[in-house]
C-alpha cells in the first residue's frame, strides 16, 4: 500500500504542510477525533480557504444593512422596525450524487440558516443548472432535484416563489443547485450565534444523530466530481420536512420567549463547525459530552458523533436557570432536546465521553487557523469550453428563429417546473411566477394604516455570459437582479451570493474567480448595495472539465406600495410601447449564438453601469407612481423574446416598428435576438412614456393591440406571428423534455 | 362568530386560515394535543402535511385528541370545512365520503383553477349563486377524489357535490370533477382547493371569501 493510501489525514483532504501546521497548533499529534474535526473546518467548504482573501473586495456596508456576513444569514432594514435575512447557498456536490435528497436537504439547510437568526421563513428561491435535457443523467437530474425542492418547500409550508434554470454542456456532470431563503424578524429580535456566559448549558434539540453525511464538507464538497461518486452516496443527508417544521416552529417559539442566549444550525461539519462557530464568536470555550447526544444507531464513534452530517437539528446556548423551561417547549413541539454540554471560559472545544477528554483543542485553532491561500490567477490562452452543438438549420431566418428561441430550453416556459412548488403559503404573494420578473411579498400593513409595503426579491446569474467574460459576465448578473426589481418597482437593499466555480488551484479558474468577483464588487458599489452574505461553491468539476464560471446572485428590494407592484405582460389594448434603457444589443455569448453552435467569445462589450443604474432608477420610479402597465427587462434571446413574453404575458398582441434594422441579414437578427444589459420593454399611456422620455433613453416603437406579434421591417415587410403559435412554443420547450 | 382552526405538527395552511376567518368572524387556533374546542361555532381542519402525511395523508391526525371533540361538534351539527389536507383527514375520519388518492400525474401541483358551484342552498356555498364560477388555487399532490360507484352514484343523487372543476381544470383526475363535497347532513364540506387563499385583491382573487362569509351568514341565522 502506498504512502498516500495509509496517511489518514491525506485521506481527509489536508495537506501535509496543513498536518504540519495543525500539529504545531497543539503542541502534538491529534489524535482520531481531533483530526476528523480538523480535517473539516479546514476545508475549502468551512474555512474558505482559497476565496477568502478575494471576498474582502465586496462591499458589506449600507444604509439599510443590519447584519452582514459571518452571521447564519445577513438582514436588511426594511423599514416599521422589520427586518428581512436571507442568504443563498449551494447544495451542489450532493445533488450531483443523490438529487432529490441533495436537493432536499439544500433547501432544509438554507432555511435554518434563517431561522436560527430568529426570523420566520417565508419564502425560498432556487437556482438550478444541468447539462443540455437530450441527456438521460440531465433529465433525471431535474426531475429529482425539483421533486427534492418541492417536497421540502411545501411540506413545510415555506413557499417556492422564484428561480431560474438553466441547462448548458458544462454542467452535465457537475449540477448546481442553489437555494436561497428568505425570513422576516422584528429588527431588535435578530438573534447572533456567539456563545456566551460561562455556565450556560449548550443543548443540542431536533432529529437524532446518525452516520448520514460522514464528511459531506470535507470529501463531498471541497474535491472534484469524479470516477465512483455512487460510493459516495452515504455522504449525502437524508431530509425530514416535518422533522424541519417541527423544529422551526419550536426555535421560534423558544426565542419568541426568550428563552435562549444563542442559537445555530448544525449544517456542514455537524457539531463540529456549529460548536466551535459559537465558541469562537464569543471568544469561549465548550465542552461537549458526545456520549448524551442522542442517536439514530449504537455504536457511534465520538468522532462519527462530532462530524455527523444528520439534517434538522439545533444548537443553543441556555442559561441554567432557563433549560427545564426550554426542555418543555422541544417537548411541546415534539422535539427531542438534550444538554450535551456547557460554557466554560477556556478557550478550548473540549470533547468528553464516559468521563475521558477524547478531544482538546484550542478553538482558535479549529475556527482561525486554517491557512489562506493566494490564488494564482491565469487568463487561459485558448477557449476552455467546448463550443455547443448546432441546433438550428444554418440559414434559419428571424420568422422562425423566434419560436425556436421560445421553445429552447433555456427561455421556454418554467411552468412544468414552478407548478411543482406551493407559492402561495403564508398569504403574502403579490406577484406569483410568471407575472413579473421579480416575485413580491407582502409585508404586514403598517401602523399608520397607509398603502401596504412589500419586498420584491430575484435571483440570477448566467454562467455562459460570465464564461465569456468573467468580470462583465458577473456585472450583468448583479445588473439583471436590479433590474428584475425595478421592473416591479422596488428599491435593492442588500444581495446575497453563491460563488461557484470549478478548481481553485487551477490557474485559469483562479483568473475566473477573481475576475468576478472584482466585477460583483464593482457592480455592488456602483449600485450601491452590500453583499449581506453568501456562500462559495468550488471544484465544480469532473473529468470532463469545469463548470461556467456561474456567481449566483439573489436581490431583496422594498417597495412602498404592493398594490403597484409591477407586471411584465402587455394589459391594455392601445397602449403605446417602448423600448428604455442603454441596450446595445450583440450575438456573440446570446442563446441564438448558442443554438447556431457558435464558440463563445472572447469578452463581452463595456458596459455602461452608472446609465444602466440611472434607467433601472427611472423605471422603478414610474413603476411606483403607477404610470407604466407593464415592465419587462430584456434577458436571454434579446428584444424579440422580451416583446413575445410580454404578449404572452398579457394574451395581448403588439405592433412594433423595427424600421431601421433592415428586413434581414445579421443586422436585423442582432438588433432582434442580441443580448446585453440595461434595456427594458415598456408599455403604458403615451404621455407617461414621453414623461420618462425626457429622463432616460427611451424609443416609442409600437402599440398593444389585436392577438398577433408584428414586427414592422421597412415599408413592405413585416414579421408576423399569431400569440397561440408563440405560446405553443414556448409552452413545450421544457414540457416535452420532463413530461 | 368565531372559528377554530385546528393546528397539528406538520400543518402549513393554518395562519391562513384564520385570517381568512377573521374578515368575518374571529378565529382561534386549536392544538391538536387539546380536546375543548373552547366554544367555537364552527371549525375549520386547515391544509398542509399534518405528522408529515406519513403513513398515508390524513391517517395520523385523525387520532388526534382534537379530532374525538371535533367528530362529536360535526354529529351534532355544527359546521366543520376541510380544506385540502384537512378535507384528507375528514375522509379519514369518516366524516366525508369517499378518499383522495395521488394526483394522475403523481406531482404536486400549484395551480389556479376554475370552480363550478353546483348548489347554493348550503352551509358553505350560501353566498354564492348556483352555477357560478369560483377562481381559487389548488396545491397539492394527493388530491384526485374517489368513491366506489355505488357511494359515487348515492353522493350525486344526494346532491353532496357543492363544488366541481370547471371544465379542462380538473388536474388531479378527480371522479366526476369533483372539487369538493358534503356529508349527507350538509353540516360538513371539504374541498381540495384552497378558498384561504383567494380572500385579498392584493394576492390573487377574492372568490374563496364567498366559502368564509357563508359559514359565518348560517352561524348568524341559527344562532
Amino acid at each position: 500500500m502506498s504512502e498516500t493510501a495509509t496517511a489518514p489525514h491525506r485521506a481527509l483532504g489536508l495537506t501535509d504542510a496543513e498536518y504540519e501546521l495543525i500539529v504545531d497548533k497543539l503542541g502534538r499529534e491529534p489524535n482520531a477525533v481531533e483530526l476528523s474535526m480538523f480535517s473539516l473546518m479546514w476545508s475549502e467548504h468551512c474555512a474558505y480557504k482559497h476565496s477568502k482573501k478575494l471576498l474582502g473586495q465586496l462591499p458589506t456596508e449600507g444604509p439599510y444593512l443590519l447584519m452582514g456576513p459571518g452571521e447564519n444569514a445577513g438582514a436588511v432594514d426594511v423599514g416599521d422596525g422589520l427586518a428581512i435575512a436571507f442568504k443563498v447557498e449551494s447544495h451542489n456536490h450532493p445533488s450531483a450524487v443523490e438529487p432529490f435528497q441533495g436537493a432536499a436537504t439544500g433547501v432544509g439547510g438554507i432555511l435554518r440558516d434563517v431561522f436560527a437568526v430568529g426570523a420566520r421563513p417565508i419564502a425560498v428561491l432556487d437556482s438550478l443548472r444541468f447539462g443540455e435535457l437530450d441527456s438521460a443523467r440531465s433529465r433525471y437530474l431535474l426531475e429529482h432535484a425539483v421533486g427534492g425542492i418541492g417536497h421540502y418547500g411545501n411540506s413545510i409550508g415555506v413557499p417556492t416563489i422564484g428561480g431560474e434554470l438553466y441547462f448548458e454542456g458544462p454542467y452535465e456532470q457537475n449540477c448546481l443547485v442553489n437555494a436561497m431563503a428568505l425570513g422576516i424578524a422584528e429588527a431588535d429580535r435578530l438573534t447572533r450565534s456567539a456563545a456566551t456566559g460561562p455556565g450556560n448549558a449548550l443543548i443540542l434539540f431536533g432529529a437524532l444523530t446518525g452516520r448520514d453525511g460522514i464528511g459531506g464538507a470535507s470529501v463531498l464538497a471541497s474535491a472534484e466530481l469524479g470516477e465512483g461518486d455512487a460510493d459516495k452516496r452515504p455522504t449525502v443527508q437524508i431530509g425530514d420536512p416535518f422533522a424541519e417544521k417541527k423544529l422551526m416552529e419550536c426555535s421560534l417559539e423558544l426565542l419568541d420567549r426568550e428563552l435562549l442566549v444563542s442559537l445555530q444550525d448544525l449544517g456542514a461539519a455537524g457539531l463540529t463547525s456549529s460548536s466551535s462557530e459559537m465558541a469562537s464568536k464569543g471568544g469561549l470555550g465548550l465542552d461537549i459530552h458526545v456520549d448524551r447526544v442522542p442517536l439514530r444507531e449504537p455504536g457511534m464513534e465520538p468522532f462519527e458523533i462530532m462530524v455527523s452530517e444528520s439534517q434538522e437539528r439545533m444548537l443553543c446556548v441556555v442559561e441554567p436557570a432557563r433549560v427545564d423551561e426550554v426542555l418543555a417547549v422541544c417537548a411541546k413541539w415534539e422535539t427531542t432536546a438534550t444538554v450535551i454540554g456547557e460554557v466554560t471560559d477556556s478557550g478550548r472545544l473540549r470533547v468528553l465521553s464516559g468521563g475521558d477528554v477524547v478531544g482538546d483543542m484550542p478553538v482558535e485553532a479549529l475556527v482561525d487557523d486554517c491557512p489562506l491561500y493566494d490564488l494564482a490567477p491565469e487568463k487561459p490562452s485558448a477557449p476552455i469550453y467546448p463550443t455547443p452543438a448546432r441546433t438550428l438549420p444554418p440559414d434559419t431566418g428571424a420568422r422562425a428563429i423566434l419560436p425556436a428561441l421560445l421553445g429552447s430550453w433555456n427561455v421556454a416556459d418554467r411552468r412544468p417546473v414552478f407548478e411543482q412548488y406551493d407559492c402561495l403559503v403564508q398569504s403574502r404573494t403579490v406577484r406569483r411566477p410568471d407575472d413579473a420578473d421579480a416575485a413580491v411579498l407582502l409585508l404586514p400593513a403598517p401602523a399608520d394604516g397607509g398603502a401596504r409595503p412589500a419586498i420584491a426579491v430575484s435571483i440570477d446569474g448566467s454562467g455562459r455570459r460570465v464564461a465569456c467574460d468573467p468580470y462583465r459576465g458577473t456585472v450583468e448578473a448583479v445588473l439583471e437582479c436590479a433590474a428584475n426589481l425595478a421592473c416591479v418597482g422596488a428599491e435593492p437593499l442588500g444581495l446575497t451570493n453563491c460563488l461557484n466555480f470549478g478548481n481553485p488551484e487551477k490557474p485559469h479558474i483562479a483568473w475566473q474567480l477573481s475576475e468576478s468577483v472584482r466585477g460583483m464588487a464593482d457592480a455592488c458599489r456602483a449600485l450601491d448595495v452590500p453583499v449581506v452574505g453568501g456562500n462559495v461553491s468550488l471544484y465544480n468539476e469532473g473529468p470532463e472539465g469545469p463548470i461556467y464560471p456561474t456567481p449566483v446572485v439573489g436581490m431583496v428590494g422594498r417597495l412602498p406600495d404592493a398594490a403597484r407592484a409591477g407586471r411584465l405582460g402587455f394589459a391594455v389594448e392601445g397602449d403605446a410601447i417602448a423600448f428604455a434603457g442603454p441596450f446595445a444589443p450583440a450575438l456573440p455569448g446570446s442563446e441564438l449564438a448558442k443554438l447556431r453552435g457558435e464558440p463563445l467569445p472572447d469578452g463581452l462589450p463595456e458596459i455602461d453601469v452608472a446609465s444602466v443604474r440611472k434607467a433601472q432608477e427611472a423605471v422603478r420610479d414610474a413603476v411606483r407612481r403607477g404610470e407604466l402597465r407593464s415592465a419587462h427587462d430584456v434577458a436571454e434571446g434579446g428584444l424579440a423574446v422580451a416583446l413575445a413574453e410580454c404578449c404572452l404575458g398579457g394574451d395581448h398582441g403588439a405592433r412594433v416598428d423595427f424600421r431601421g434594422a433592415g428586413s434581414e441579414g445579421e443586422r436585423l437578427l442582432e438588433t432582434l435576438f442580441g443580448e446585453g444589459a440595461g434595456g427594458f420593454v415598456l408599455s403604458g399611456p403615451r404621455p407617461a412614456l414621453a414623461a420618462l422620455a425626457r429622463e432616460i433613453q427611451l424609443t416609442f416603437v409600437g402599440e398593444v393591440t389585436g392577438s398577433d406579434l408584428v414586427l414592422t421591417l421597412d415599408d413592405e415587410a413585416t414579421l408576423s406571428w399569431p400569440l397561440a403559435e408563440l405560446r405553443e412554443a414556448r409552452s413545450r420547450g421544457l414540457a416535452d423534455a420532463i413530461g | 362568530m368565531r372559528f377554530g382552526v385546528l393546528r397539528f405538527p406538520g400543518t402549513c395552511d393554518e395562519v391562513d386560515a384564520q385570517l381568512a376567518c377573521e374578515r368575518v368572524g374571529e378565529a382561534t387556533i386549536l392544538w391538536h394535543g387539546d380536546t375543548d374546542l373552547q366554544g367555537v361555532d364552527a371549525i375549520v381542519v386547515p391544509g398542509g402535511f399534518s405528522y408529515g402525511d406519513y403513513l398515508r395523508v390524513g391517517a395520523i391526525a385523525r387520532f388526534a385528541p382534537i379530532m374525538e371533540s371535533v367528530i362529536r361538534f360535526a354529529r351534532e351539527g355544527g359546521p366543520v370545512l376541510g380544506i385540502c389536507n384537512g378535507f384528507q383527514v375528514l375522509c379519514e375520519a369518516g366524516l366525508l365520503p369517499g378518499a383522495l388518492l395521488p394526483n394522475k400525474t403523481l406531482r404536486f401541483v400549484c395551480r389556479q383553477v376554475d370552480l363550478v358551484v353546483e348548489h347554493a342552498d348550503t352551509v358553505f356555498t350560501n353566498a354564492c349563486a348556483e352555477g357560478e364560477r369560483l377562481s381559487i388555487p389548488a396545491k397539492h399532490t394527493t388530491g384526485c377524489w374517489y368513491a366506489p360507484r355505488e357511494l359515487y352514484e348515492q353522493v350525486e343523487a344526494n346532491g353532496q357535490v357543492l363544488l366541481r372543476y370547471a371544465p379542462g381544470e380538473n388536474f388531479n383526475g378527480s371522479l366526476g370533477d369533483v372539487a369538493g363535497v358534503r356529508n349527507e347532513a350538509g353540516n360538513v364540506f371539504g374541498l381540495m382547493p384552497h378558498p384561504e387563499h383567494a380572500v385579498d385583491p392584493l394576492t390573487g382573487s377574492v372568490d374563496g371569501l364567498k366559502l368564509f362569509q357563508s359559514i359565518a351568514n348560517h352561524v348568524g341565522a341559527h344562532v
